[in-house]
């Protein structure tokens, strides 16, 4: 409960914050309805607000969508049916359902992924036309701090990545690299060429770190 | 196309064609273990760049702003309290007194 709670106010900040980007009330919610990816839409939206291209945007918020390559191939197996019902079914694939079906031994309760990201989808879109239409009687945003609220989203989002000292270093360097950008790239750009940073994982102690995690994994099994 | 449509159809379908491509493509398959470890760290790298260029950077500037100040309090509210709604709300609130003064 208390995270359909979260979910329904990230939804409705999406939908304030689309709204300072630039997008309709319908459009917020249209995208909210056929892209369902907070981070992604979140993330797409906010390199618009600064001034960024439609290009680095769909770019940005396609690396951000890159976890869930990983993730849906782990549920592949989980799912029945056919190639076309797991790739319907593939589509429901978001992080807290995931994590929520996870059996912790390499499958998943497709029944309980799927319930949980129809509830979540559900919050997720009306959420957003909440945000969309509700942002309009709010006033300025900026007077109102809500362009602050993009960047502490994902900082608590990037707390929870970087549990590891590899994944913080790799964090630096991501800042690193799109802060020194800033005054040479156009907006979004400095964002992009950030991503860089995580070719770290192919070190050969990265790759060690992924085979021991998925070998414990597999011991669980 | 508007700018919006464009990248609301551009987002739908690269994100359409990842969440397809995982238990049809690869179902079953391990993925290679350096695609993995470099997927793992393009979150961090991801999220720590939209922090730094929201929290420090107007168009092509940089500088300390109110927002700056905003996104420093949300990160010691969510790192105290775990909670996001706190953390986004701080960030807001402390925002908007600043631009107030």
């Amino acid at each position: 409960m208390p995270f359909a709670v979260a979910g329904g106010i990230l939804a409705a900040s999406f939908g304030i914050l689309a709204d300072e980007a630039g997008f309709s009330d319908i459009a917020a919610v249209i995208m909210s309805a056929i892209v369902f990816a907070g981070s992604a839409q979140f993330t797409a939206i906010s390199i618009l607000a600064q001034g960024g291209g439609a290009g680095a945007a769909v770019a940005a918020a396609a690396l951000m969508n890159s976890r869930f390559l990983p993730m849906s191939a782990a549920v592949g197996p989980s799912f029945s049916g056919g190639p076309i019902r797991r790739a319907l079914k593939g589509q429901a694939v978001v992080d807290h359902s995931w994590a929520l079906s996870s059996r912790g031994d390499g499958t998943f309760d497709q029944h309980l992924l799927l319930g949980a990201s129809a509830i979540a989808y559900t919050t997720w879109v009306s959420g957003t036309a909440a945000g969309a239409l509700w942002g309009d009687a709010l006033g300025d945003p900026d007077a109102l701090g809500l362009d602050a609220i993009f960047p502490a989203f994902f900082f608590g989002l990037l707390l929870n990545e970087i549990k590891s000292r590899r994944a913080r270093g790799v964090a630096a360097l991501g800042t690193a690299i799109a802060l020194v950008l800033v005054p040479f790239t156009p907006p979004g750009i400095p964002v992009l060429v950030a991503s860089l940073a995580s070719l770290v994982g192919l070190t050969r102690g990265a790759r060690a770190a992924v085979l021991e995690r998925q070998e414990a994994e597999g011991e669980a099994r | 196309m508007s700018t919006s449509a464009t990248v609301i159809a551009g987002c739908a379908l690269v994100t359409a064609a990842i969440k397809a491509a995982g238990p049809v493509a690869l179902g079953g398959r391990e993925l290679p273990t350096w695609f993995t470890s470099v997927v793992i760290l393009l979150s961090p790298a991801l999220l720590a760049a939209l922090v730094a260029t929201q929290a420090f950077a107007e168009g092509d500037r940089l500088g300390l702003e109110a927002d700056t100040a905003g996104v420093a309090v949300g990160g010691l509210v969510i790192w105290r309290s775990g909670s996001i709604v706190a953390c986004v709300v701080a960030a807001a609130a402390v925002t908007a007194a600043l631009r107030a003064l």
